[in-house]
Formats: C-alpha cells, structure tokens, sequence
C-alpha cells in the first residue's frame, strides 16, 4: 500500500507539514480560518536534531500494537491497510500512545481527549496534505512493497 | 552604540489578518530576520537584515508576508542616486572593496531586446516543428576546412575530437564552492538527461560526480585548483578559463568559510584557506603560452577532448579571439558583461566589459574576414535569458550557448545578489549544511531538464517560423535579424539591418 515516507536527507524542519496536517484535519476552508479559530493539532511531528529532521507519523503497520492494545475496538486496520482511530470510541487511555513502537499517536487536547493519528488523508483527497505541502519533497507517498 | 547611516533597503509587510504565527518564516531565514516573541505572542522583524531573497514570502502557507522596497528616500539628486550615497557610507565605515554578486544589474542597453527575428510568409513556407523534423543538434569543435576521401570511400582527413550537444544549451561554469554539492548534482543529471554539457568551473570535481564526466566540461583556471591528471581525463572536454564576464581581468576568491572539508579536498588546498585565483595565468603572457597550456592539456588527455578557452568580452575581444582561433584550441567561449558570479567587486561587475550581443557579432565576423572561422566553434555566455536570446545568439553566429544565471533561476535562485554572504537561503550559493539540504537535487535535476526543453521546443518554434529545419542552417543567419531603434554604428557591428530594411 501506499505510505508516507520521510527523506530525513531533505526535511529542513520547517514544520509545514505540521500545519497542513492541522489544517487538513480541521474541516474549515482556509488555512487562515482554521488556526485563527483554534490550534489545530498534526497527526504528523517534525523530530529535530542538530544535523538531521525528519517527519514522523504512522506507519500502518501491518501488525498493528496499537490496534491489539486498543481496549475500546476504536483503533482498526482498514481492509486497505490505513490504521483509523474511531473518536466515538476512544477513551483517551493512551495505550496506543504508550505502545506504538514509533511514537505516532498523539495525544488530542479537544474537548473530548482523545487519540489522534494519520489516516493518510484518505477522506481530502489523493495524496495526503503534509506530502503536498512538504517545500522539498522530503515527504513522499509511495508504494514500497515490502516495508512493513 | 554608533550612528548608523545605512537605513534597511526593504520593508516586511506581515498581514497579521493572515499570519498564523507558525515560524516557518523564522524557521527558514538564514538572515535571522524573523523571530517570534512568546511574551507578546508576536513576529517580529529585523529588516537591517533583509536580502530580499523571497525565502520566506515562497514558504509562507498563508501567503502574509510581502517584501518591499524601503520607500524612505533620501532628499532626490540627480547625480548622486540612493545607493551611490549608501556606497559611500558603507564603505566610510568598512574601509573595503564593495561585493556584489550575480549579474550587473545595471541599465545598460540590451541588444537582445533591440533585435527583432523573420518569418517566412507565402514564398518561403514555414515547417512545424510538430509535424515535421528538426534539427537542434550542434557538434562543438574545430571543422576540417574540406573533407579528403580514400578510394574505397571512407574518410581520409583526420577530424579533431570534438563534442555533440543534443540542445544548443549547456550549463555554464560555477565552481563547486561557490556553489553547492546539491546544485552541482542538479546540473550534473540534468546535462547527462539532456544530451548535454555542464561546466565543472574552477573547483575541481567531487568524487561523486565523477560518474557524469561524459557530460561534463572540465574548466582549468588561473588558480588551478582541483587539477590532476584524472580530472583532466574524467570529462569530455576541458575549458581553459582566462577570463569571466562578471569581472573581466580579475581572479576568484573563494572565502575560506565556505572551503569546508569536501571543498577543501575537491580543490585540493588546505582546509579553511582562501582559495585565490591570481588575475592572469602566470604561465600565460602571450597566444604561444596559451598554445603551449592547450597543447599540455591535449597531451596529458592523449588528444582524445576538445580544448575550450573562455575569455570575457572586452574591448579588443576580435583581436584576441582572432588570437585564440590559431593557437590550437577548439572553441572560444566569450563571457559578456552581464555574466552572473558568486562574488565579484562591485565597481568591476558594473563597469568592466562590452555587452555579449557586440562581442559576439564582431568575433564571428572578424574570424569569418580572416578565413578561419572553421578553426573553432563559438560559445556564448552572459545573460542568455531566454529562447529568443539564445536564438539571436546563434543567427549571430554562435554555435552554442552557455546558461548559468537561468539554469539558478530554474534551481530556486530569487537574484536578491547576496551569493558572497555564503547564506543562500535556496540552498544554491552556500556550503552551510542546513542550507544545502533546501535544494533537493531530485527537483532541481527536473527543473533543469524542463526549462531546457521549454527553451528547445521554443527554439524549433521560432526556426520553424523562419523556414528553417536544422540549426547549422540558422547559425550565423543574419539576414534573420533586424534591429530596432538602433543607430548606423550598431547595425554595422551587429551586422544586421535595420526594422523595414
């Protein structure tokens, strides 16, 4: 399936795939409006180091900690692989936090606390905002076969 | 703190309706400009700093920010412009050889815009490059006078070595130092996609790029630097560098900041060093030096590549051309006074040299009077901005041309000038490695291969228009030009006739 990968080679944390994330999970129609509104969070996380960046977010694994340490059943693994977390159901335990492997989950501060992930933007369109918005092509969304 | 008399040249205009206060602005600016300040929850701006370099205006997801030029003026004076009184200022309190960087920037004439092409219309039909073929392909390199026949057929005479250009483009010299490895890299594939050729300038080669050396010009230049038998052999052609557009007469000088470790090993000088250029080969005083340096390159090369000698375009430029044509080289390249540079003193990249257009028209012409037009291909550089320019360049007689100022523009370049602060915020003219990461050699390889071939379709359009199928056919093609609003003087150099002749 296709992922997002980050080329820590070329990421200058700028942090723009931050704020397009945010504003691509905000559900408003301008950039503008979604941040003077609120702060809307990113599912993806810039790491920065002294030499090296890179973006962080899910991996859709294959194998799932997440969704196997899910104590609601709001985590799941799409028939097309995308990882979704149902907020309906989520409790704001934090055990997905805990267990991910990568640190991928982050932790919602809405009114209702609850786990936010990427979902690949599958419901915006074809290719994920934080790809789209990445200055340098450090993020890409690609099909690696056999990357778990 | 002391008066300072310099006032910032622009202004940032941030329309706090539409920022959103994400740093991305801070984040990218080399100049520190930006800053955020939590007390107040604001951006702030320090506009002493600004480069106009457009960094920031390019990032910006809410399309805030707006650079402009200061509107404080001081008092109007005919005779002492602005920035001739800043100049003085500045150099007032640095006691130092103004710099600049890139092209003169100055209002000069520009020939290009003065000469208008043909095309054919009833007698002479035009051809679509679409439907019908077309030639753009160029051979660099010195042509036998005749061809000579054995009995069975097959060629007698002995042909000098020379190159094949798919594109009449080829990407001119820019050292690795005064620019990045990535730019490098950039320009490398794309000459190597393109069926082209890019120029090494006086750096030497980095051993990653050893890999493109079919497509790539090896320049040998005053400082010499980089220059050892297997540089010599690894590309397809060397370029004898005497002289630069940008700053005629002068060497280079590379600030030891940028001569970090890879630099410093490319070019073969001790890390941190200045890497300086003397301003003449200090084995060249005469055309039989240049001979003897031409010949030692086609010997330690087994005359296996074409030697190229690149000189600026200066007063005496026919006469030396003339020069060049018998001395054994293969192609003269003549750098015009708008020639881009990493760094160069102001007063010379302003001042210094004849506009390419007038130099290469009387080269062409000077070398066709003496008969040995044949003896060399002619390359153009200088502020080729376009396909139309290129193809006046070649109905004036030139055989290619070289961009450099353009192939930038293609890699992000903004020409805010700054390329000697060593800060490029593009990624291009910096060795800071936080810097050299912004230019992804994987886009900028794509955009070199896309506006040379924007330019060769544009190219077989104009020829096309003129009737014309092949290249060689425009090539020194005069009759295809016609000048505007020129006077006798300059239609005679150009060798052209005026609009309505």
């Amino acid at each position: 399936m296709k992922k997002v990968y980050a080329i820590e080679e070329y990421c200058l944390a700028c942090h723009l795939c931050e704020y397009y994330c945010g504003f691509s999970h905000s559900g408003e129609s301008s950039i503008v409006k979604a941040y003077k509104k609120g702060a809307p969070q990113a599912r993806i996380q810039v790491e920065e180091g002294s030499e090296v960046n890179f973006a962080l977010n899910c991996r859709h694994c294959d194998n799932p900690i997440c969704v196997k340490s899910c104590i609601t059943g709001a985590l799941t693994r799409d028939e097309d692989g995308v990882i979704r977390v149902n907020q309906e159901k989520c409790v704001g335990c934090w055990t997905c936090v805990m267990s991910c492997p990568y640190g991928a989950v982050v932790r919602g501060h809405g009114d209702k606390s609850v786990a936010l992930k990427c979902d690949l933007c599958t419901e915006s369109g074809d290719t994920p905002a934080c790809v789209q918005g990445c200055p340098n092509r450090a993020l890409v969304f690609e099909d690696r076969g056999d990357a778990k | 703190m002391p008066v300072n008399y310099i006032q910032p040249e622009f202004v940032v205009l941030r329309n706090s309706d539409r920022c959103i206060k994400c740093r991305v602005c801070e984040r990218q600016c080399s100049n520190e400009v930006h800053t955020y300040d939590a007390d107040g929850d604001v951006m702030l701006a320090d506009e002493s700093k600004c480069v106009d370099c457009q960094r920031c205006v390019t990032l910006c997801p809410t399309h805030a920010l707006s650079i402009e030029e200061n509107q404080n003026k001081l008092r109007q004076n005919g005779n002492w412009s602005n920035q001739l009184i800043y100049e003085a200022y500045r150099q007032a309190e640095s006691g130092a050889v103004l710099l600049s960087a890139m092209g003169n920037p100055r209002e000069y004439p520009v020939y290009w815009d003065k000469i208008l092409l043909n095309a054919s219309q009833v007698t002479n039909p035009s051809i679509d490059p679409i439907r019908e073929p077309m030639e753009t392909r160029v051979i660099l390199g010195s042509k036998p006078s005749k061809l000579e026949f054995n009995e069975d057929g097959s060629l007698k005479t002995k042909l000098s070595p020379s190159l094949k250009l798919n594109i009449p483009i080829m990407f001119s010299a820019m050292s690795y130092g005064s620019i990045s490895k990535n730019a490098h890299e950039s320009l490398a594939r794309a000459a190597t996609e393109l069926g082209t050729y890019y120029n090494t300038g006086e750096g030497g080669l980095h051993e990653d790029f050893y890999q493109y050396g079919p497509n790539t010009i090896i320049q040998v230049a005053s400082g010499r630097f980089g220059v050892h038998p297997g540089f010599l052999n690894a590309g397809a052609a060397i370029e004898i560098k005497m002289g630069q557009g940008a700053k005629p007469g002068l060497g280079g000088h590379l600030p030891g900041a940028k001569v970090k470790e890879d630099v410093s090993r490319t070019r073969m000088i001790p890390l941190g060093t200045d890497a300086l250029s003397p301003y003449p080969h200090h084995d060249i005083y005469s055309i039989e030096d240049l001979r003897q340096l031409i010949f030692s390159l086609k010997e330690a090369t087994r005359y296996t590549k074409p030697v190229f000698v690149k000189i600026a375009a200066v007063h005496n430029v026919a006469a030396i051309a003339s020069g060049i044509a018998r001395s054994g080289a293969d192609a003269i390249v003549i750098d015009g006074f708008r020639g881009g540079t990493g760094a160069a003193p102001t007063r010379i990249r302003d001042n210094v040299g004849i506009p390419i257009e007038l130099a290469l028209a009387a080269v062409d012409q000077r070398l066709r009077d003496e008969g040995i037009r044949n003896n060399v291909s002619v390359i153009v550089a200088g502020s080729i901005r376009c396909s139309s320019d290129a193809v006046k360049a070649i109905a004036l007689g030139a055989d290619a041309i070289y961009i450099g100022t353009a192939a930038l523009l293609a890699l992000g370049c903004h020409l805010c000038r700054d390329c000697h602060s060593g800060k490029c915020n593009w990624g291009i003219a910096t060795q800071r490695a936080d810097l050299v990461k912004r230019l992804n050699p994987e886009v900028g390889y794509k955009r070199l291969v896309n506006i040379v071939q924007a330019w060769n379709h544009e190219i077989k359009e104009m020829m096309g228009g003129m009737g014309i199928n092949a290249i060689d056919s425009l090539r020194g093609n005069r009759l295809m030009l016609r000048g505007i609003g020129l006077n006798e003087k300059e239609l005679e150099i150009l060798g052209i006739k005026h609009a309505g002749e």
